[in-house]
C-alpha cells in the first residue's frame, strides 16, 4: 500500500521534470538573449538528471520498469505530471513565469523529502536541492529584474503570463488518494502543505514587483496527475519518443 | 582502509575529469568508499550534478584503472547518492588543479546553502582581482558560471559552490 502512494509519488516528480525539461530545451539555439539560451539548455540537461534520478529510483527499490522505458514507452494517460509542464512555449514570458512558479514548488518539495522515512529519496533530495537552488536564482533575478522594468510592455506581457498560468500552477498541488497515508508513515508531508509554503515563498518575491498575485482561491486545473492528461502531453511524448519507437528495442 | 584499497586510492588519482582534465576524481570528491577483498574491489561514487554526462564515462574508467591492478580480478563501480557531493569535498590540491584549469575556484559552503553573493563574491582566476560581475549562473557545463573580470577585461568561467 505504501508502495503505490511511493510510486505515484515518485512518478508525478519524475514525470513534471522530463516534461519541463523537454520544454526548456526547446530554447537551446533560439533564446531571446545567448545567456538565457544558456541557462534554459542547462535548466533542461538538470531537469532531465532529476526525472532520471527519480525513475532510477523506481526501477532499483520499486520493481518499475527500466528508465528509458518509462520515459519512452508510455502513452500520456500514463504519465502524471501537471498541466502546468506540457503547456507549449509560445513566448519567452510564458517559460519565464512557468519556470519561476514550478521551481519554488519543486526546490521545497525537495526540501521537505530530506526528512522522509523512505531513504533513496531523502538522499536525492538533499543532492536536488543544491541544484535547484540555481533554477530559483535565476527565475527570481529576471522576475523582480522585468517585474520592476520600466517598461509597460514588460510589466504587461509578464502580468498577462501570470494570470493565464496561475490556475495551472495550483494543479501541481492536486492531492492524491495516498496523501494521508504518505503523511501517516513519514514519507512526505502532502501536497497542502506544500502549496501553502509555495505561496508564502512566491509571494516573498513577487511583492518585490509591480506585479499583482492572482488569488489563491482560482479554481485549479487538476486532472494531470489522474491519468487526465494535458492536450498538449500527446502530442509532446510522439515527437520525444519518435526515435525510440522506430525501433523500442534498439541498443545505443 | 586495508593496504590493497590504498593501492586503489593510489590508482584513482590517474583518473581525470574528463570536463576537467586537471582534476583527478579521488580530488574532486566523488570517491566515496572503496572496498577491496579476494581480488573483488567495490567502489562507490557520488556525481557531483544528478545529470552530469561524464558519469558514465568516468564509471568506466575508474573500474579500468582498478582493474589494472594486480591483485583486483573484477572491480564493480556503484553510484549513490547516501554520501550527497558538495563543492567541499574538493580537495586543497583539487582546487588548485581547478585553478590550472583557468577556472575559478567555489567559495566553501560549510554546510550553508550558496546564495547569490556568495556566488557573484569570486576573484578572477586570471589576475587574482575581485572586481569581477556574475554574468550568468549557468555556464558551458552544469559545474560551472560565467563571469566577467574588470581587471583583466576577460570572461572566465567558475565551479559552482553547491
Amino acid at each position: 500500500m505504501t508502495q503505490t502512494a511511493i510510486k505515484d509519488l515518485l512518478y508525478k516528480m519524475g514525470d513534471d521534470a522530463l516534461i519541463l525539461g523537454h520544454r526548456n530545451s526547446e530554447w537551446t539555439g533560439i533564446g531571446p538573449t545567448l545567456e538565457e539560451d544558456i541557462a534554459f539548455s542547462s535548466m533542461a540537461q538538470d531537469k532531465l538528471g532529476h526525472a532520471l534520478a527519480c525513475y532510477t529510483i523506481l526501477h532499483e527499490h520499486l520493481g518499475e520498469p527500466n528508465p528509458d522505458t518509462i520515459t519512452f514507452g508510455r502513452t500520456a494517460q500514463d504519465f502524471r505530471c501537471s498541466h502546468l509542464v506540457a503547456i507549449p512555449t509560445t513566448d519567452y514570458e510564458i517559460a519565464l513565469v512557468r519556470h519561476f512558479l514550478y521551481d519554488h514548488a519543486e526546490i521545497l518539495r525537495y526540501q521537505l523529502l530530506q526528512q522522509s522515512t523512505f531513504r533513496p529519496l531523502a538522499q536525492l533530495a538533499t543532492k536536488i536541492k543544491g541544484e535547484l537552488k540555481y533554477h530559483v536564482l535565476h527565475a527570481d533575478t529576471w522576475i523582480k529584474q522585468l517585474g520592476n522594468a520600466n517598461d509597460e510592455t514588460a510589466q504587461m506581457r509578464l502580468q498577462t503570463a501570470l494570470n493565464e498560468l496561475w490556475a495551472y500552477a495550483l494543479g501541481i498541488f492536486e492531492p492524491s488518494e495516498h496523501e494521508a497515508l504518505l503523511q501517516t508513515e513519514g514519507v512526505f508531508v502532502g501536497e497542502a502543505k506544500l502549496q501553502d509554503s509555495w505561496y508564502e515563498s512566491i509571494k516573498h518575491i513577487l511583492t518585490q514587483t509591480n506585479l499583482q498575485i492572482p488569488s489563491i482561491e482560482t479554481t485549479p486545473i487538476y486532472g494531470g496527475r489522474k491519468a487526465y492528461p494535458s492536450e498538449h502531453l500527446a502530442p509532446l511524448l510522439q515527437e520525444m519518443a519518435s526515435v525510440y519507437q522506430l525501433d523500442p528495442t534498439a541498443e545505443w | 582502509m586495508n593496504p590493497q584499497e590504498n593501492d586503489i586510492l593510489t590508482a584513482l588519482y590517474a583518473v581525470k575529469d574528463p570536463e576537467i582534465p586537471t582534476i583527478s576524481v579521488v580530488d574532486l570528491g566523488i570517491i566515496t568508499n572503496i572496498h577491496c577483498e579476494n581480488g573483488m574491489a567495490q567502489i562507490t561514487m557520488t556525481p557531483t550534478f544528478t545529470a552530469c554526462p561524464a558519469i558514465k564515462i568516468l564509471q568506466e574508467e575508474v573500474k579500468n584503472a582498478a582493474e589494472a591492478l594486480d591483485f583486483v580480478e573484477q572491480a564493480s563501480v556503484m553510484i549513490d547518492y547516501s554520501t550527497p557531493w558538495t563543492s567541499d569535498r574538493i580537495t586543497d590540491i583539487g582546487r588548485e588543479q581547478i585553478k590550472a584549469h583557468g577556472l575559478a575556484t567555489p567559495a566553501r559552503l560549510n554546510g550553508k546553502e550558496a546564495d547569490i553573493d556568495t556566488i557573484a563574491n569570486t576573484n578572477c582566476p586570471h589576475c587574482g582581482s575581485a572586481e569581477t560581475s556574475l554574468n550568468i549562473l549557468f555556464g558551458p557545463t552544469l559545474c560551472r558560471s560565467m563571469h566577467y573580470c574588470y581587471h583583466c577585461k576577460q570572461a572566465f568561467e567558475a565551479f559552482k559552490p553547491i
